[in-house]
C-alpha cells in the first residue's frame, strides 16, 4: 500500500465520526521504483490531505515533506522528488492502520489493507 | 473513399488489441487490454469469463471517450482477477495522470488482482473493501470511471457475501442484492462526468435498473447485450444528465 492509499482511507465503522486519517503502525516497507512524473504529481497534489500524508510519511521513517506546501513548490524540482517517493515508492507491506477516534485496527497483508468491519460494527 | 478510411481506422487497433501475439511481447507498451496469459488465477477467485470479456469489449469500444474524458480516479469494485481493471488501465496507456483502484470483498481475489497489475506492469491500489467502504468519504464526487461486474446470479439470499468464490456469483434474490447497494452510492461517488458502467443479465430486470438510476439523476444505455449458452448479458452505462427532472 502506497501513502497515495492511504491518503483516501478513512475508518466507517457505525458511531465514528471522523474516522481519517488513519495512524499507521508498520512492521515491514519495501521500496519499489516508479518513474518521476511530475504531471501526475501535479494533478493528483490538489487532492492530496497534505497533514494526513506529511504525518503518515513520518510514521514511515521519511522526514524530508515541509508541513506547509503552496503551488509554487510544484515547480521545485527536489521537493517533487520527495512528494514522488514518499506518496508512490514506499510501500507498506505489512502492518496495521489504525482508527484515530476507536482505535480499532484494520489489518495490511502483502501490501494490501483490509478495510472490512464486522456485522456488529456496520 | 468513406469505406476505405473507416476500414483503415477500424483494423489497425484490432490487430494489436485482439490477437495478442508475439508481436506485443516486444513491444508491451502497443498492448491495449490484458493478456489472458498474464492474468493470475487462484481456485477461490472468478477467472475471467465472457461478462468479464462483455465489460472489457464496452470500454475497447467507447476507448475515445474515455481518452477525451482524461479521467483522474477510476474505480473497479469486485475486481477478481484484476482483468478489468488491469485492461482498462492499459487501453487508457496514453494518458499519465490516472490514479486507479480496485477492490474485493475477497482478500485472495485482491491478492489476485495485485499479481495481475504487477505481470502488466500497471499500478494501481487494491483494497479489501465491502463495496467500497473506508474508501467512500475521500471518494465522493472524484470517481470518473466506475466499473463492476458484480455477483448477478439470482440465489437465496443468505448466500450472499458468503466467504470464498461463492460471494462472486451470489446476488440473492433476482440478482440484485449487491447490485442494488451499489446502485445506492454511486450517486455521491461519481464525479461530474463521471460514467459508470455496470454488468447485469435479464434476470436482474436492467431496465428497472435503468429507471432507478434515471430517478437518481442518470442517463443510461445498453452498452452491449450478448446472449451466452447460460444467460443473456448485458453491460449498462450509466452518466450523469443535469437537465432530467
Ligand atoms: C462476477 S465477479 C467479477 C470479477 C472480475 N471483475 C471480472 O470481471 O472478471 C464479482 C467479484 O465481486 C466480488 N464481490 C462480491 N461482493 C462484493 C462486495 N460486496 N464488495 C466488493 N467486492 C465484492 C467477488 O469477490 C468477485 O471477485
Amino acid at each position: 500500500m502506497r501513502l497515495l492509499t492511504h491518503n483516501m482511507l478513512s475508518c466507517n465503522r457505525k458511531g465514528v465520526s471522523n474516522g481519517f486519517p488513519l495512524g499507521i503502525e508498520a512492521s515491514k516497507l519495501e521500496v519499489k521504483e516508479v518513474d518521476f512524473n511530475s504531471d501526475f504529481l501535479r494533478h493528483i497534489y490538489p487532492k492530496i490531505e497534505w497533514k494526513a500524508f506529511v504525518d503518515a510519511a513520518k510514521s514511515l521513517g521519511l522526514n524530508d515533506l515541509p508541513e506547509h506546501v503552496d503551488d509554487s513548490m510544484l515547480e521545485d524540482d527536489d521537493f517533487l522528488h520527495s512528494f514522488h517517493h514518499a506518496l508512490l515508492e514506499v510501500h507498506l507491506e505489512e502492518g496495521a492502520l489504525i482508527c484515530p477516534e476507536t482505535g480499532r485496527r484494520f489489518p495490511v497483508n502483502r501490501g494490501i489493507p483490509n478495510m472490512l468491519l464486522n456485522e456488529d460494527e456496520v | 473513399m468513406d469505406f476505405v478510411v473507416e476500414v483503415e481506422a477500424i483494423s489497425r487497433p484490432l490487430n494489436i488489441n485482439l490477437f495478442c501475439n508475439k508481436k506485443s511481447e516486444t513491444s508491451s507498451y502497443d498492448r491495449k487490454i490484458a493478456e489472458i496469459r498474464l492474468v493470475a488465477r487462484h481456485p477461490e477467485v472468478y477467472e475471467p469469463c465472457e461478462d468479464s470479456y462483455a465489460i472489457v469489449d464496452a470500454l475497447l469500444a467507447d476507448r475515445a471517450q474515455l481518452l477525451e474524458l482524461q479521467p483522474k480516479l477510476c474505480v473497479e469494485v469486485g475486481s477478481g482477477s484484476g482483468y478489468v481493471i488491469t485492461s482498462l488501465a492499459l487501453l487508457l496507456n496514453g494518458l499519465d495522470s490516472v490514479h486507479f483502484l480496485a477492490t474485493d470483498i475477497n482478500q485472495t481475489a485482491a491478492e489476485t488482482t495485485s499479481r495481475t497489475l504487477n505481470n502488466h506492469a500497471v499500478k494501481a491500489d487494491v483494497v479489501v473493501a465491502d463495496l467500497l467502504s473506508g474508501l467512500e468519504n475521500r471518494c465522493r464526487g472524484c470517481v470518473d470511471v466506475l466499473l463492476f461486474n458484480p455477483p448477478y446470479v439470482p440465489t437465496p439470499e443468505d448466500e450472499v457475501g458468503v466467504k470464498g468464490i461463492t460471494c462472486s456469483w451470489a446476488g440473492g434474490l433476482r440478482g440484485r442484492s449487491v447490485i442494488d447497494r451499489m446502485l445506492r452510492i454511486v450517486n455521491t461517488l461519481m464525479s461530474e462526468k463521471g460514467l459508470f458502467y455496470l454488468v447485469t443479465v435479464s434476470e436482474n430486470q436492467p431496465v428497472e435498473i435503468c429507471h432507478l438510476m434515471k430517478r437518481a439523476g442518470f442517463a443510461s444505455c445498453i452498452a452491449i447485450q450478448r446472449s451466452t449458452e447460460e444467460e443473456v448479458l448485458q453491460v449498462l452505462k450509466f452518466w450523469r444528465q443535469d437537465d432530467e427532472v
